[in-house]
């Protein structure tokens, strides 16, 4: 792990561990609704949601956690240097997303500006143990960066490999 | 001495009681609340009361011990009593003539009468007519401007404390003409018709209030905040500024409920999933201890402290061939991690969120957690 993901992961748990306080909380608005209050429009009640806050390492590579009384948002930006690099990320998150499903706490539609989204409601917390949550996303985000340079490793050296078979002169 | 645990399925219980006599108990499950026999070790299921076709958010007993009180996220509280012929309990429907959802409810300390908080930012106060054979309600409307999250009764039953996510803790008199008898004057006010406003608090942040309390003599009122802070508020006669109100702070996940043990001693417990001691006057007061020990929650990064120590293990030659086979085909290290995936506890009772702290006897208090858990601690 290189010298600056270890205080930015900390900072990231740390924020999360925060946010994550969720408890149950039925709509103020619609009858006989219980509804994550992060994903509607808040204009009516304001006082349910609580100030977004971004943790970035740097420009490429930040994480957007936007809490609420019954349940937190979190969208992270993936490292993507170059082209490739923004194909494979691209491809991996819609990989992910149009499985959304099976990962219960993953959102499909990532906020703008991001590259994947998580929505934790109270009922995930009532489920999940909270500190294994938080495990779960760190741990995704340290995974996803080694996954992508894997994937990019491997599209390299199969490309070298096809260069010199159809580089190899005729005998 | 070591805590009773009573591990209660694993659905979470939003609030329990324990009837006056301590032989039964009550916890919310889903939309059902469950009654339980503790007078011997094991707790054996009495009855499931099934009425509410939503979440029950809250749940008590009457001070006399014969009367439950539920409410639901479905608009309803029902008072349940035993039907002694039919060997059962039965429901009747409070006319409560909100259009949200109920989130608490409370006997007062007299029994006559009970508050019920909701998200149409009302409280209603109930009773029961005679001559209808019904529960009425009369309503404390203003100036509530969100959600009541908690309430609490002042011993005289007169005075009920109420917490809401506008970031205020109220004061209002619920004296219900023809039924209280006039009370005595307290350190809140000494005229108080219906609605009265006697206190409204709200702290530098405003952060939500997630439980309030009147401490025994009903002389002083504590509130927790969202931003984990404690407020105690000391009044000093009708409209007249408190004596003293006092904040404090701590750096603990945010407390869920807060009971006073004396006048100068409290317990919170909360998403921290331990309680805590506070003990103080109208002066100042400030921690005294933690009723588990407990390791700290965000420092604990088992991964890290893995990661670090990586370089110095041997490689074996088993791994070594491995190490290549990897490095060959993909141009990196991937070594198995042994400790991965292990399921890590909680260092304390609760694994998950403390969701209501009740009081036992005069030093044990009884907390349930979303974790199912409902336990006896002495503090």
């Amino acid at each position: 792990m290189s010298q600056s993901l270890k205080p930015y992961l900390t900072a990231v748990r740390s924020s999360l561990t925060a946010a994550i306080c969720l408890e149950d909380f039925s709509s103020q608005i619609v009858e006989r609704h219980n509804r994550p209050e992060i994903e509607v429009d808040n204009t009516h009640t304001p006082e349910l949601i609580l100030n977004p806050m971004i943790i970035a390492r740097n420009e490429n590579e930040k994480i957007l956690i936007e809490p609420s009384i019954n349940s937190v948002r979190v969208s992270i930006k993936i490292k993507q240097a170059d082209e490739i690099e923004q194909i494979l990320v691209h491809k991996f998150t819609r990989f992910l997303t149009s499985r959304a499903e099976n990962f219960f706490i993953l959102r499909r539609v990532p906020i703008k500006g991001y590259d994947i989204s998580f929505l934790i409601t109270n009922f995930h917390t009532e489920q999940m143990l909270k500190d294994k949550l938080v495990d779960f996303i760190i741990e995704f985000m340290e995974d996803v960066d080694k996954e992508i340079s894997e994937m990019k490793l491997f599209l390299n050296a199969r490309a070298r490999v096809i260069a010199e078979a159809y580089l190899t002169p005729f005998d | 001495m070591s805590p009773t645990i009573y591990q209660l399925g694993h659905l979470p219980i939003k609030e329990h009681v324990f009837s006056p006599d301590r032989k039964t108990l009550a916890i919310t499950k889903a939309n059902t609340v469950e009654l339980y026999d503790v007078s011997s070790a094991r707790p054996q299921l009495i009855t499931t009361l099934k009425g509410h076709d939503k979440t029950v958010t809250s749940v008590d007993i009457s001070p006399d011990g014969s009367r439950i009180l539920t409410c639901s996220q479905d608009r309803n509280a029902l008072v349940w009593e035993y039907n002694p012929q039919e060997q059962e309990y039965k429901p009747t429907l409070v006319l409560l003539r909100i259009n949200r959802a109920a989130t608490v409810c409370k006997w007062s300390p007299n029994g006559e009468k009970f508050a019920i908080g909701s998200s149409d930012r009302i409280v209603a106060i109930c009773y029961y007519e005679a001559e209808n054979d019904w529960w009425i309600s009369k309503h404390l409307k203003k100036p509530l401007k969100s959600t009541i999250t908690s309430l609490s009764w002042h011993p005289n039953s007169v005075l009920l404390s109420c917490g809401s996510t506008d970031g205020h803790a109220r004061v209002f008199s619920a004296y219900i003409k023809g039924l209280d008898s006039k009370p005595e004057p307290t350190a809140w006010g000494s005229k108080l018709p219906f609605q009265t406003l006697c206190g409204d608090f709200i702290n530098e942040t405003g952060a939500w209030i997630h439980d309030v309390a009147f401490s025994p003599s009903g002389d002083a009122l504590a509130f927790v905040n969202h931003d984990a802070s404690i407020g105690i508020v000391y009044p000093n006669g009708q409209d007249q500024p408190p004596r003293s109100i006092l904040n404090v702070k701590t750096n603990y996940l945010p407390f869920k409920s807060i009971v006073f043990l004396t006048e100068n001693k409290i317990v919170v417990g909360g998403h921290e999933c331990n309680l805590i001691v506070f003990e103080g006057t109208e002066q100042g007061w400030k921690e005294s201890y933690k009723v588990e020990k407990q390791k700290d929650l965000t420092h604990d990064n088992p991964r890290v402290a893995d990661s670090l120590n990586d370089d110095d293990v041997e490689i074996s030659s088993h791994d070594a061939l491995n190490m290549f086979r990897q490095l060959d085909l993909k141009g990196k290290v991937n070594k198995p991690n042994p400790q991965g995936g292990a399921a890590r506890a909680l260092s304390t009772v609760h694994q998950n969120t403390i969701s209501n702290i009740r009081l036992y006897a005069s030093n044990q208090v009884s907390t349930s957690g979303i974790d199912g858990k409902v336990v006896v601690f002495s503090v």
